[in-house]
């Protein structure tokens, strides 16, 4: 078995990965590795060939590939190593065990580890939707990673059930390549994926969303031949007398991401029960000292270029602690979610009374409008801003410096505007 | 085509009398409707080897459960399947039920199952936390076992393949040939087949096939049975099989270990007409769930990776019948064969052999019977050490396909290539688990298609998921 050690591991060479393998360089680590199951760099957006990527980060847009290339001709640049084709087994106390076909069984010893493996989508299983089971069921990355990276397609009448984004990214691409997608399903009043999706890929190709729908039946021995829609109430429980069935060969299901977290799990690392994903602090360190977390593993982000800001952060503190420049995390404050605030990442600051940029991500519990987003230290507001909307499918972020926080009490809340 | 017997249907029953008879110097065709061996009912049950301690005392079912349990040990160990004795615990939570546990208990001593024991409450929650604290005691019965029920056909019909036996895939029966009061010839969707004995182990057919030579006395009334599977790392698990106590209407729900560390909660029962009715439906699952959480209160429904339903074999009228004819010489009709299938099994393969000879079949013992079976190395199983020694040998073993059961690249290989092989996604699931994680196959599946493809040397819009027509892509993008 071989040994390999660095300064930096990284687990994961997709958006994530690559952008904390760049920080973690530029922040002086000497030998910093990722470690990619697949046979090539990049993760998701290897098949994310749609534009919209890039638009804050880079202010242009951009397609995925042509978004991750930037990240990887930078990291190869700075000579930051890639083990391809190599998987992950376990992060142990001794070293972190790696396999490939190639290089047989490794150990690695690393200064610190990165978690960057991104996140998996739920299934009709998980959502217990009753039925066949039949070929033709596909979450909607499956789809894409057929159509895109296969080149094959996956049916000619379709149903998307949720309004995630890369359901209807797929609802777009399906009518492209000449199939119909008969409807997109949501279960709830509002949008899961971003608005902007809904104007790009459903309205302007006239594709119908039924909100406040779901798939009640799936039928078809073999292959899919209808799925069953009805209209749901006020608890989401469906109406019966409103179901209708089309007839169709193909449901996909883009009903949400849940991080990939099995490494973590193993590691015995803090998992939150909401985001489920590692709990971290600012400097997105995990309950384990040595492992730093970012992007989809932390929590599901809408926009890739959140990720590798986040991401860059934790490249950075990662290297940093590699070369013994982080301070140990002492005092330690929860940020508690308050009004209309389901969670908030990272979930905890460590106050080393040397102030610093804190920059809390989190995501509301339903929509509203006309809002206040507050942060408050005990009773005192720290900083504070104006929402005209604020809705669960899009991640808000608000910003302030860790020395304004003087209560062990850390609060955001979501505030209706007084009119 | 000419043989000595066919035995029709591929699931646990009859490839363990095809296994059986292959002991002795006869040619043995087993002819499947299905793409693949491993039956209907075989493929989707409760996976457990029950002891027989409450079948009902005297029948031939109770003869052959309680006799199939010990044989476990050694048919695990000759066909390298995976069987883990884990016991049974069906605990009293109501004043009711605690009434009832005595009358349990000695219908298990008329069933020769005297291994039963009371447990205290005290017991009970030392050996299964997770247990309604309400329990007032239960009865224990050690030898209650889980297996993998897919294996263990296969390792059947493969150990039956290396001695000799036949196998007709996607080949249904469509009519028997009868004269001279003996079975003639079988007749199939692939051809005619002379022989002089025929073995119908059709389960949910079973009706249909007896219908075939004038022998249809009784019908087959499917009982579906819902099932959930929870994801390894759920919050709440038992580690014994948790068994409720019947009522007079229903066997009720249990909940129970899989032998690769899930947790499996079923079943239903439902009497329907449609033989091919396996979906699932929201009122079966919703009643395993109110059920199941009075025995284990904080089973975590959110961990679910999957549900699926069987259909139990289930005959009107009821009991396990294995009938002979006197004015029809060579056919044997099993019929009843429930959901004690799987466990008397291998039973059943010695009976039926005994039987024919009572009938006159005198082919003496083969001499170069191979009674042994290696199953497909499984990598996720073995030490790092051997993980690593594996990996020079084949390096293939390095590449990981489902990321989820850490299955390998050379795993699906040996799925696919060894004899009675995987033609199906399917059929490569049910024998290496690739697919059966958390993701339910979302990252596999283009991979498991593309090898299929490749080894089968078939474009991807050939590849099923199971049987013809349940292809997964229409073909090319351009």
């Amino acid at each position: 078995m071989q040994k390999i050690t660095c300064d930096v591991l990284v687990i994961g060479a997709g958006p994530a990965g690559l952008a904390a393998s760049i920080a973690a360089k530029q922040e002086g680590a000497e030998k910093v590795l990722i470690v990619e199951r697949d046979e090539s760099i990049g993760g998701i957006l290897q098949q994310c060939i749609h534009p919209g990527f890039g638009l804050s980060y880079f202010e242009e847009e951009l397609t995925g590939p042509e978004y991750y290339a930037r990240f990887a001709d930078k990291a190869l640049e700075l000579g930051v190593e890639v083990l391809l084709n190599t998987m992950v087994l376990d992060i142990g106390d001794t070293g972190v065990v790696c396999m490939s076909s190639k290089d047989g069984l490794s150990i690695i010893e690393a200064g610190s580890v990165v978690l960057a493996m991104g996140c998996r989508e739920r299934t009709r299983f998980q959502l217990t939707i009753p039925g066949s089971r039949p070929s033709g069921v596909f979450t909607a990355g499956t789809a894409q990673r057929l159509m895109n990276r296969e080149n094959a397609m996956v049916g000619r009448r379709v149903v998307i059930l949720g309004s995630g984004d890369i359901g209807m990214i797929m609802a777009r691409r399906i009518t492209l390549e000449g199939a119909e997608v008969i409807a997109v399903v949501e279960l709830n009043d509002y949008l899961a994926g971003l608005t902007r999706n809904k104007v790009q890929c459903l309205d302007d190709f006239e594709i119908p969303l039924l909100m406040k729908h779901t798939v009640t039946d799936i039928k078809g021995k073999k292959r899919v031949e209808s799925v069953t829609v009805c209209e749901v109430d006020a608890e989401n429980i469906p109406i019966p007398e409103t179901a209708v069935e089309y007839p169709c060969d193909t449901l996909l299901l883009s009903v949400g991401l849940i991080p990939e977290n099995e490494l973590t799990h193993k590691a015995e690392i803090e998992i939150s029960p909401i985001t489920n994903g590692p709990v971290v602090n600012q400097y997105m360190q995990t309950s384990r000292e040595d492992v730093f977390a970012c992007g989809n593993v932390v929590h599901v982000n809408d926009l890739v270029d959140n990720v590798s800001l986040e991401s860059e952060r934790a490249g950075q503190c990662a290297a940093k602690y590699a070369l013994g420049r982080l301070k140990k995390a002492e005092d330690v404050i929860q940020v508690q979610p308050g009004r209309n605030v389901r969670y908030i990442c990272p979930q905890e600051i460590v106050n080393s009374g040397d102030g610093g940029e804190i920059n809390l991500y989190f995501r509301v519990t339903s929509p509203e409008e006309k809002v206040r987003i507050l942060v408050k230290t005990g009773d005192k507001v720290i900083v504070q801003k104006r929402a005209l909307r604020v809705n669960p499918g899009e991640m808000e972020h608000i910003r302030f410096d860790a020395k304004e926080i003087t209560s062990p009490d850390l609060t955001v809340e979501v505030m209706k505007e007084a009119i | 085509m000419k043989t000595d017997v066919v035995v029709i249907g591929a699931g646990a029953v009859g490839c363990a009398i095809a296994r059986e008879l292959s002991k002795y110097e006869l040619d043995i065709t087993v002819v499947e409707k299905n793409e693949d061996i491993g039956g209907d009912a075989s493929k989707s049950n409760s996976a457990i080897i029950h002891t027989g301690y409450d079948a009902s005392p005297g029948s031939l079912e109770s003869e052959l459960v309680v006799a199939a349990n010990p044989m476990y040990d050694k048919i695990v160990r000759d066909l390298d399947v995976h069987f883990e004795p884990v016991g049974a615990i069906l605990p009293a939570i109501t004043d009711e039920q605690l009434e009832q546990l005595p009358a349990i208990k000695d219908k298990a001593m008329r069933n020769r199952v005297y291994d039963v024991e009371y447990l205290t409450r005290e017991d009970v929650l030392r050996m299964e936390p997770e247990i309604n604290p309400e329990v007032r005691a239960a009865l224990y019965i050690p030898r209650e076992s889980i297996i993998d029920p897919f294996v263990l056909v296969q390792a059947y019909a493969e150990n039956a393949y290396a001695n000799g036996v036949h196998f007709l895939l996607s080949t249904k029966v469509t009519d028997i040939r009868t004269g001279d009061g003996c079975v003639q010839s079988v007749i199939t969707t692939g051809g005619e087949i002379e022989t002089k004995w025929v073995i119908n182990a059709a389960a949910l057919y079973c009706d249909e096939i007896a219908g075939m030579v004038g022998k249809r006395c009784y019908d087959v009334v499917p009982r579906r049975g819902q099932f959930y599977i929870l994801d390894k790392n759920t919050s709440c698990k038992v580690k014994h099989i948790v068994l409720p106590i019947p009522t007079k209407t229903t066997k009720g729900r249990l909940m129970c270990p899989t032998v690769h560390g899930n947790m499996l909660i079923g079943p239903t029962a439902e009497d329907l007409d449609d033989k091919s009715a396996t979906e699932t439906t929201a009122d079966g699952l919703e009643s395993i769930r109110i059920d199941v959480e009075k025995l284990v209160p904080r089973v975590n429904w959110r961990d679910a990776i999957t549900q699926y339903s069987g259909l139990r074999p289930n005959r009107v009228p009821e009991g396990l019948h294995v009938d002979t004819y006197e004015d029809l010489n060579g056919y044997i009709n099993l019929s009843g064969v429930r959901s004690t299938g799987l466990t008397l099994s291998v039973a059943m393969g010695k009976y039926v052999a005994q039987l024919m000879i009572s009938l006159g079949m005198n082919a003496p013992f083969k001499k170069n019977f191979v009674e042994k079976r290696k199953g497909i190395t499984r990598f996720a199983d073995l030490s790092v050490e051997q993980q690593a020694s594996l990996i020079e040998k084949q390096p293939l073993y390095g590449n990981i396909v489902c990321r989820c059961e850490t299955v390998t690249e050379q795993e699906i290989l040996d799925a696919i290539h060894r004899p009675l092989g995987a033609r199906s996604v399917d059929a490569v699931k049910r024998r290496v688990r690739a697919g059966t994680g958390r993701c339910q196959a979302g990252f596999c599946t283009p991979k498991v298609i593309e090898i299929l493809a490749r080894e089968l040397k078939m474009p991807a819009s050939e590849i099923m998921k199971n049987e013809k027509g349940s292809y997964y892509v229409v073909g090319d993008m351009r």
